[in-house]
């Protein structure tokens, strides 16, 4: 049983002059417990929007979220107060920022004790501040007597961002969302966090989803990556396979794109050249256009057909397998009416 | 690695002297307080004309502190307390940073010295086109220039980086944050300095964006022919695109090395926590820990090895007495008394490799 399934969400900004940007489109995905699924993207790829929306920051246009399990049934049962509080009980979040979602007025124990008493069931006294302490050794801030009595300036990035994990844990949540959790922490730290999270997330069956830009850190500390370009899933599969052998022209040129200190300088200098003769065959200018109809990637792919411009490619429904929303993938690419299956 | 074309040749044999661009001794900067912050701590390094040099290190080492203390822009409560920079010219003359003032020191920033910020894209006038921005710049340092000439230059600038010629006149908002980027080094670029200082240039960008500028730095730099100090906490990056490589820790430099051998061969033990920091994209999945616990608070006065309580190497002399930057025969200067030959006995029951 899935902790999480999400059926066709889509989500509309409104704009200015009554325009609509769509943000995420038609987007389906399941969180399993105690797996991580990653969702790769550049900014603007709708990726933030799809947790914000998961969180119930944003409306969604349409589409589905359903927790799993029976407390939620029950809580629906109950009434819109009750889910509300269920929902936000199951699903947590940790955000990008440690400097900035810490109050910088209370201290590491103040922060703890609120979602104890909100949602964990607590009463002041002696149990709440136990449970605080608790909940500071989960994450290996110790000695925890010391460190619940500290304000967020004097932690580290690092462990402001415990805290933060610290914080997510109290109401002893079955879904996580991590939004970028480290990409504001110094490397040297990133993977201690990073390896946290993925202890914190097998002993206690969380279900993960892991919002990254980085390919690395998705392919080693995730079982699963979904890569979203403009609010549509391009590419899914087992991180291998996706890292490994991307199917999708644009994680390939995210692949081909990443540091990768194993290459050779020679080598990096080749691709170097290759990156630069293709895209000033290109050109400047075509890389910003806006499009509308047709796969969305067909202004920036090297690949790109007649059909690209045509109609938009479909993402195959294969269960747990390995799939990419491109043309070049289908079996008759040209064949115009016929292909979408 | 391409070879810099332009006006400059660049000698085979790297001793010779008027291969320099610029060249620091012992620079030491202090932030001004009732515990003063000595951000950076004598270091030293030179570089040569047309190359990279690549400074990494976490954050609070004291890397961006380094890098306004070489083209003078250290403001108060900042002040360099010690140290010379030199900067050598084309023609071979020799300017002592230090002794610049008022006129002189700003007709030489941009026009031999020029540098880019970590979020420099935030830097360009919100209320201003993007090319009348960029003719502040000639308007300023170019006041002979006229307006038809100033125009053109910008235009080509542009193409330069890039970006279509006819963007001379959006605004900034108008453009995506790595067009903004490329406009600030097209800027930066715009009096053809020989040194360009570029802070962490492409952290805030996506990553094809980033690789985009990357090769753009990398194509202008091999037609152009000046030389980069690119500071950034992203060592996977620096060793693909430095040609040597100065990692900092605590405000000093740890390990000075030619980049390609770095990867294989750090001897610094930070610089091999670093160097483990970063998963391997393509790799086998392994266990990964970089490098536990914190810097140290640089208003202290610290004894010993300022990574000594973060090293994994630790032996006796490291809490005592602090590892001076030693080149070992037959290698480059590492900061680390695994490497000194003082204390080569407790050498080979450490980690010495």
């Amino acid at each position: 049983m899935s902790a999480l399934t999400v059926t066709d969400l889509t989500v509309d900004y409104h704009q200015r002059g009554g325009g609509r940007l769509r943000a995420v489109d038609g987007l389906s995905f399941e969180l399993e417990p105690g797996q991580t699924l990653a969702l790769v993207g550049e900014s603007g790829s709708g990726k933030s929007t799809v947790v914000r929306t998961l969180s119930r920051f944003v409306k969604p246009s349409s589409g589905r979220i359903a927790l799993g399990g029976d407390a939620a049934q029950d809580a629906a049962r109950r009434g819109r107060r009750a889910e509300r509080r269920a929902y936000h009980k199951t699903l947590q979040l940790v955000f990008q920022d440690p400097f900035a979602s810490l109050n910088p007025m209370h201290t590491v124990a103040h922060h703890l004790r609120r979602p104890l008493l909100l949602h964990g069931d607590h009463r002041r006294g002696a149990q709440l501040e136990a449970a605080v302490l608790d909940l500071l050794r989960s994450v290996n801030l110790t000695p925890a007597q010391d460190v619940a009595r500290k304000h967020p300036h004097e932690l580290s990035g690092g462990q402001r961002q415990r805290v933060a994990i610290a914080r997510a844990l109290a109401t002893n949540p079955k879904v996580l969302l991590a939004d970028e959790p480290v990409s504001m922490l110094d490397v040297s730290i990133r993977l201690e966090i990073l390896g946290l999270l993925d202890r914190l997330k097998r002993d206690r069956d969380l279900a993960l989803l892991y919002v990254t830009h980085d390919l690395a850190t998705a392919r080693h500390f995730s079982s699963q990556i979904m890569v979203m370009y403009r609010g549509e899933v391009v590419e899914r599969g087992p991180s291998d396979r996706v890292i490994l052998y991307p199917a999708h022209p644009y994680t390939q040129m995210l692949a081909a794109a990443a540091p990768d200190p194993a290459r050779t300088r020679a080598q990096s200098a080749e691709a170097r050249a290759q990156r630069i003769a293709r895209r000033d065959g290109h050109g400047a200018e075509r890389r910003e256009s806006a499009l509308d109809g047709g796969c969305r990637f067909r202004s920036r792919c090297p690949f790109a057909m007649d059909v690209c411009a045509t109609r938009p490619p479909d993402l195959p429904t294969a269960e747990a397998g390995h799939v990419a929303r491109c043309w070049l993938l289908e079996p008759r690419p040209t064949g115009a009416s016929g292909a979408a299956s | 690695m391409t070879a810099p074309m332009g006006t400059e040749r660049r000698p085979p044999d790297a001793a010779l002297g008027n291969d320099l661009v610029m060249r620091a001794s012992d620079v030491s900067v202090e932030y001004a307080g009732p515990r003063p912050t000595r951000a950076v701590r004598d270091v030293s390094l030179e570089l040569r004309r047309g190359e990279v040099l690549g400074i990494v290190g976490e954050s609070g080492c004291g890397k961006s502190t380094l890098a306004y203390a070489l083209t003078r822009m250290l403001r108060p409560p900042a002040r360099m307390t010690g140290g010379v920079i030199e900067y050598f010219d084309r023609d071979g003359s020799a300017v002592d940073l230090g002794s610049l003032g008022g006129e002189e020191l700003r007709a030489f920033r941009w026009e031999k010295i020029s540098m880019v910020f970590q979020s420099a894209m935030n830097a360009l006038n919100p209320v201003t086109g993007i090319g009348s921005q960029m003719e502040d710049v000639f308007r300023t340092h170019r006041p002979g220039m006229d307006r038809s000439a100033r125009r053109a230059r910008c235009a080509e600038l542009l193409e330069m980086v890039g970006i279509d010629p006819r963007r001379l006149r959006s605004y900034p908002h108008e453009l995506s944050g790595g067009m903004r980027q490329r406009v600030v080094i097209a800027m930066a670029l715009a009096l053809e300095p020989q040194i360009v200082v570029m802070d962490e240039p492409t952290t805030a960008l996506d990553v094809l964006v980033q690789r985009e500028i990357l090769d753009e730095i990398e194509r202008l730099r091999a037609q152009l022919g000046f030389s980069v100090v690119f500071i950034t906490h992203d060592l996977a990056l620096l060793l693909e695109i430095s040609d040597r490589l100065a990692v900092m820790y605590a405000g000093r430099f740890v390990e000075y090395a030619p980049a390609e051998q770095v990867a294989g061969a750090a001897r610094h033990p930070y610089t091999r926590g670093l160097l483990r920091s970063f998963p391997d994209l393509r790799g086998e999945r392994r266990e990964m820990r970089g490098v536990p616990g914190s810097p140290p608070d640089l208003r202290h006065t610290l004894t010993g090895c300022p990574f000594a309580p973060r090293c994994e190497s630790v032996f006796e002399p490291c809490h005592t007495v602090a590892p001076r930057l030693l080149a070992p025969a037959g290698s480059w200067p590492v900061a680390c008394h695994l490497h000194d030959r003082r204390f080569a006995v407790a050498q080979t029951d450490g980690d010495g490799r």
